[in-house]
Parts: C-alpha cells; structure tokens; sequence
C-alpha cells in the first residue's frame, strides 16, 4: 500500500491575512511540500495539470524532473495529466524522459479536464471529450510499447514510421491510473487495459464511488487481468490535523469556508459527514482512512490533499509532520493487517520490471512445451 | 399489477401553499381515473422547499446531499410526473427551475409531465405556456396538452360559458395524463452500471 500527496497547485489568498503567494513562492513551495513527504517518509508526490490562474503547475515534467534531483525515494506522478489536450506523442516523450532521469520512480494518473476553454486554446472540443481520452490513450499504449509506430486516428495527424524517444526504462512503460470523478466510461477503459484507476472521491459522497470502482473491479476481471480483488484502486483524500480536534476545526474553518470548489457552500460539518475529509486529531484520521477499505475494498494508493485553499507553506509541512510521523504509520500497519494475499502491492518500476520477465519467461516456456517458436 | 409511481414536485413557499394544494388535487385526480382504468398508484410528493439549501448547496458542490439525491431518484424512476410552481416575475420560481437544473438531463425522456402553476391574478397563466412546456420540452419529456393554472379567484370561483372551472380543467389533465400512462409501455429506466464495452467504445473513434 503507498501513501502520497496531490496537488492542485493553486494560488490562493490565505482568507486568515489576506496575503497571497507569488507564483514563484507557490512554486517554490510546491517543491519544498515534495521534499517534505519524501523526509517524512510517504511513498508518493502528485501535481496536477492547469492552464489557467489561479493554478501554476502547466509544465509538470519540468516539476517533477526538478523534484526527481531533489529526492531519493519518492514516487512522481500527476494528478492528472490531460489526455484530452496534450498531444499523446508528447506525453510518451516527456515522461519517458523523466523515467531515465528519476531511475523509474515515476507513473501518472490520465484525466480529461474540465476547464471548458482549455480544450478550445489547445486546439479542441469539450464535446470530443471521451471519444479524445480513448483515442490518445490508444495512441500512447501503443507509442511505449511498439518501437515503430504506424498510426492514424480522428484527432491528430498521421504517423509513418514513428519512433518515440527516449524508449521506456528497461522497455517498461510507466504506470497508468485513469482518474474519474464520475464516467464509467473511464472506469471501462481502466479495466480494460489492465490500469489503475484512481477515484477522485474528496468531493462527493462515498455511495457513488463504490459504484464506479465495483464496475471496474468486475470489468478488470471481466478482461482477464486477474480476480476483482486484483484490480488497481487508487482513492483521495483530505485532511487537516491538530493534536486536538477542536483546534484543528478552529484553524481550518475559515479555509473550508472560502476554498474554491466547495466554500460558500456547505458547513465544514456537513461537508465532514458527506465526503473523505477529516478535520480533527490525527487518530479520527486514522479511523476515517480506515473505513475506505470497507467501502471499496483493499486498495493500493491513497493520496491526500495537504496544501489547498491558501494555506501557508509553514502549516502544510507541520500537517506532513503528522501524516508522516502518526498517521501513515498506523494506517501501514492496519492495512497490512488482514489484506488477503492475492491483492497487489501499489505499482513500482521495479515490479512492472519483474513481472515483464516474468511473463517473458512463461511465454518462453510455454513456446518451448508447446514447440511453437515465440520469438519469431 | 405493480402500482405506477407518480410523482409530484411542487415549488410552494408558504405552509401550507396553493400550490401544495393544486399538486394534491391533481395527484387525486390522476389517482381516481387510473384507479378506474384498473391501475394502482403510489403517489410521492417532493416539497422543494425542504430542499431548499440542499440545491444550492449541489449547485456549489457539484453533488447532491442525501435527501437531494433520494428526491431526484424518486423523479427519475417516477413513472409520471406532476410538476407545481408558483408563478413569481412572469415565469416559474427559481427554485423550481433550480431543482431541474440539478436534475440529469436525461432523467425525463419520454416520461408523461403534467404541468400547472399557481398566481395572484389570471393574467399570467400562459406562463405554463411561455416558460413551463418549453422546459419540459427541452428535456424531452412527454407534456400532456392540458396544462393547469389556477388563479387565487379561481379557488372561489366556477366555470363561466367561456372556460371551464378549476375542478374541470384538473379533471381533465388528469385524464389526459392517466391516458398517457395506461396506453404507453413503461418508458425503459436509466441503469446506473450500464457500460459501453471498450471495443465498441474504441471502434467509434476508429471509424469516424
């Protein structure tokens, strides 16, 4: 089981003092929370992708090579990558790059975006939405796996001849979990493939959410890549600690109240009893993070967001504080208690590396008890 | 026979409302003539003002609390529909209007809709007919041709040689809406879980 942070990366005015970080310190900062779930000893670090104010992270390759230098440990990922605007040939590129340069300690989660004028300026259709992720995801399975690639699809130009560079490391592509907050359409399409899929629950109640992973724990099955218990789950979360829970509902609730996406809206109480997060003392983390795995089963990822709606760099190191030092460790034990044995480890290059020999081998042995020659 | 699930959504602000009233006497009606035609009924009726925050609240969320949510499945898998407002700056309430805002843009297709609506002063009842059919039409669903609107006189009042009286123009709506659902087949309920399978999802990209 991995722990990790997500990011949205935006800049917004901390609603106790008004004050507003600059691009540069909210990028600085962004750094520096990566590093600090690296020293406190999480497994992964997301950023997402945006092409508009308030949000800085539009280039997250850059980010994430910059951070890849800066650590040791830590798994980069994106949460999310648009596959819906980026050109998939791109994508294959640059986070090919990344994997040699972080030594394989990379994935990446595929989303479409839902920022309507983002598809217009990069040349796209909101409408076009679905039918671009099936597409582009095709184009870029294909891209990592095929070292020459003739191609031609609805959405981007022809390919003859093409070969993207730098290969995967060690001829293994990177991890893919396909977010959704609502499609079964992607949950389909990770099933399909064999993927993770990362349910972006910090928004809505959990009864929607068991729905969608449910079908995509069947239809992972449904495609041979193993029993329903074997898929690749992957869920949000968030949180803001103090050792005492009425001084973290005191210190939060002015950022609840004017955060962008659900200020204004609901009471933090509501909010609190309707969706993932938890506003109180390290152990009701513990406790709520546990209920996840009755509601959708043992999972593989659980990412947090820490550092939204204007908090301040020094509060949101103090939050990994805890995460790292009293909740990730409690959390890593209790779910390593009573997981069945045949569910998966989180995905790491190390593995994706070992089971592709290992399925070399079988494919081999198999040739070799059947007579057949599987490497012509 | 499985009783048919009829429901009625009415925008009234006071307790109790005219249009509370107006819902009830046509939820009666439609009950009476399909109870004559052999066909039972489970009438639910959503008051949107108990809902109030909950839609503002789905509006700034982007999801619905529980009892949202138990309304809006209601409306959904409702084999009919009665739909109430009160008439307020020449059209519907915004709060009607707000409740199928939030309500899936699919959820009623070719569902039979009853519509009325409820004012101060009969010069606003085409209001069923500028602002209530076209949204009813916008979202596909069936709209019976008798729509009702009753005026505060018309609560004191009977029918003239002109027009016919509240109780008349109920009665027939209901008819009307009663005869949609005994001669239509079931319209075919929204599957939660239903996927597209991958391949099929991929060939419609790769053939266009």
């Amino acid at each position: 089981m991995q722990f990790g942070i997500f990011t949205v990366g935006d800049v917004t005015p901390d609603p106790t003092n008004g004050t507003t970080p600059s691009e540069h310190e909210r990028i600085k900062a962004m750094v520096a929370i990566a590093r600090k779930a690296e020293e406190v000893g999480l497994d992964v670090f997301a950023t997402g992708e945006h092409h508009n104010p308030p949000f800085v992270p539009s280039s997250p390759t850059t980010m994430l090579g910059y951070i890849a230098a800066r650590t040791e440990r830590l798994i980069l990922s994106t949460s999310t990558t648009l596959i819906t605007t980026n050109d998939p040939v791109k994508i294959a590129e640059d986070f090919a790059m990344l994997q040699h340069l972080a030594d394989g300690r990379v994935d990446l989660m595929l989303g479409r975006g839902n920022t309507g004028p983002v598809y217009p300026w990069f040349g796209q259709d909101i409408r076009q939405g679905i039918p671009l992720a099936i597409e582009n995801y095709a184009l870029l399975h294909q891209l990592w796996r095929e070292d020459v690639v003739d191609w031609e699809g609805k959405f981007r130009t022809p390919l003859q001849g093409f070969t993207s560079t730098p290969r995967p490391l060690d001829g293994v592509a990177p991890f893919v979990w396909h977010g959704s907050i609502r499609s079964p359409e992607i949950a389909e399409q990770a099933a399909y493939y064999g993927d993770g899929f990362f349910a972006n629950n910090i928004f809505w109640p959990k009864e929607h959410f068991i729905r969608l992973i449910d079908l995509y724990r069947r239809r992972f099955a449904h495609y041979g890549h193993g029993t329903p218990e074997q898929a690749v789950v992957g869920l949000g979360g968030q949180v803001f600690m103090r050792k005492n829970s009425q001084d973290a509902v005191r210190e939060f609730r002015p950022y609840f109240d004017n955060a962008p996406v659900y200020g204004h809206g609901p009471s933090l109480e509501e909010f609190t009893e309707q969706t993932p997060l938890t506003v109180g003392s390290p152990q009701e983390v513990i406790d709520k993070t546990l209920t996840f795995r009755e509601s959708f089963g043992d999972y593989q990822r659980q990412l947090f967001l820490m550092d939204h709606a204007g908090l301040p760099l020094k509060t949101v190191l103090e939050q990994l504080d805890l995460l790292g030092e009293e909740v990730v460790p409690v959390l890593r034990r209790e779910f390593a208690a009573g997981r069945p044995a045949g569910v998966p480890a989180g995905p790491t290059h190390a593995a994706l590396v070992a089971r592709a020999a290992a399925d070399a081998d079988g494919a081999a042995q198999t040739g070799q008890r059947t007579g057949t020659d599987t490497l012509a | 026979m499985k009783p048919l699930h009829l429901v009625a959504v009415t925008a009234g602000l006071s307790q109790p409302s005219s249009t509370r009233l107006l819902a009830d006497r046509l939820t009666t009606a439609a009950q009476r003539q399909l109870a004559d035609a052999g066909r039972p009924v489970e009438v639910q009726v959503v008051e949107l003002r108990e809902l109030a925050t909950a839609i503002a609240q789905h509006m700034v969320t982007g999801f619905p609390g529980t009892a949202l949510r138990a309304a809006l499945d209601a409306v959904t898998r409702a084999d009919a529909l009665i739909a109430v407002t009160p008439v307020f700056t020449a059209s519907y309430s915004g709060l009607f209007k707000s409740f199928f805002d939030v309500l899936d843009n699919e959820a009623l297709v070719d569902k039979p809709v009853l519509i009325a609506a409820t004012g101060g002063t009969a010069r606003h009842s085409l209001v069923l007919d500028h602002a209530l059919r076209p949204l009813f039409g916008y979202l596909r669903a069936v709209t019976v041709p008798t729509g009702v609107y009753a005026a505060s006189e018309d609560w004191g009042a009977a029918g003239d040689d002109r027009t016919d009286g509240l109780s008349e123009r109920i009665d027939r709506a209901a008819r009307q809406l009663a005869g949609l659902l005994v001669d239509a087949p079931p319209a075919p309920r929204q599957d939660d879980d239903e996927v597209v399978p991958f391949a099929q999802q991929l060939a419609a990209v790769r053939g266009a």
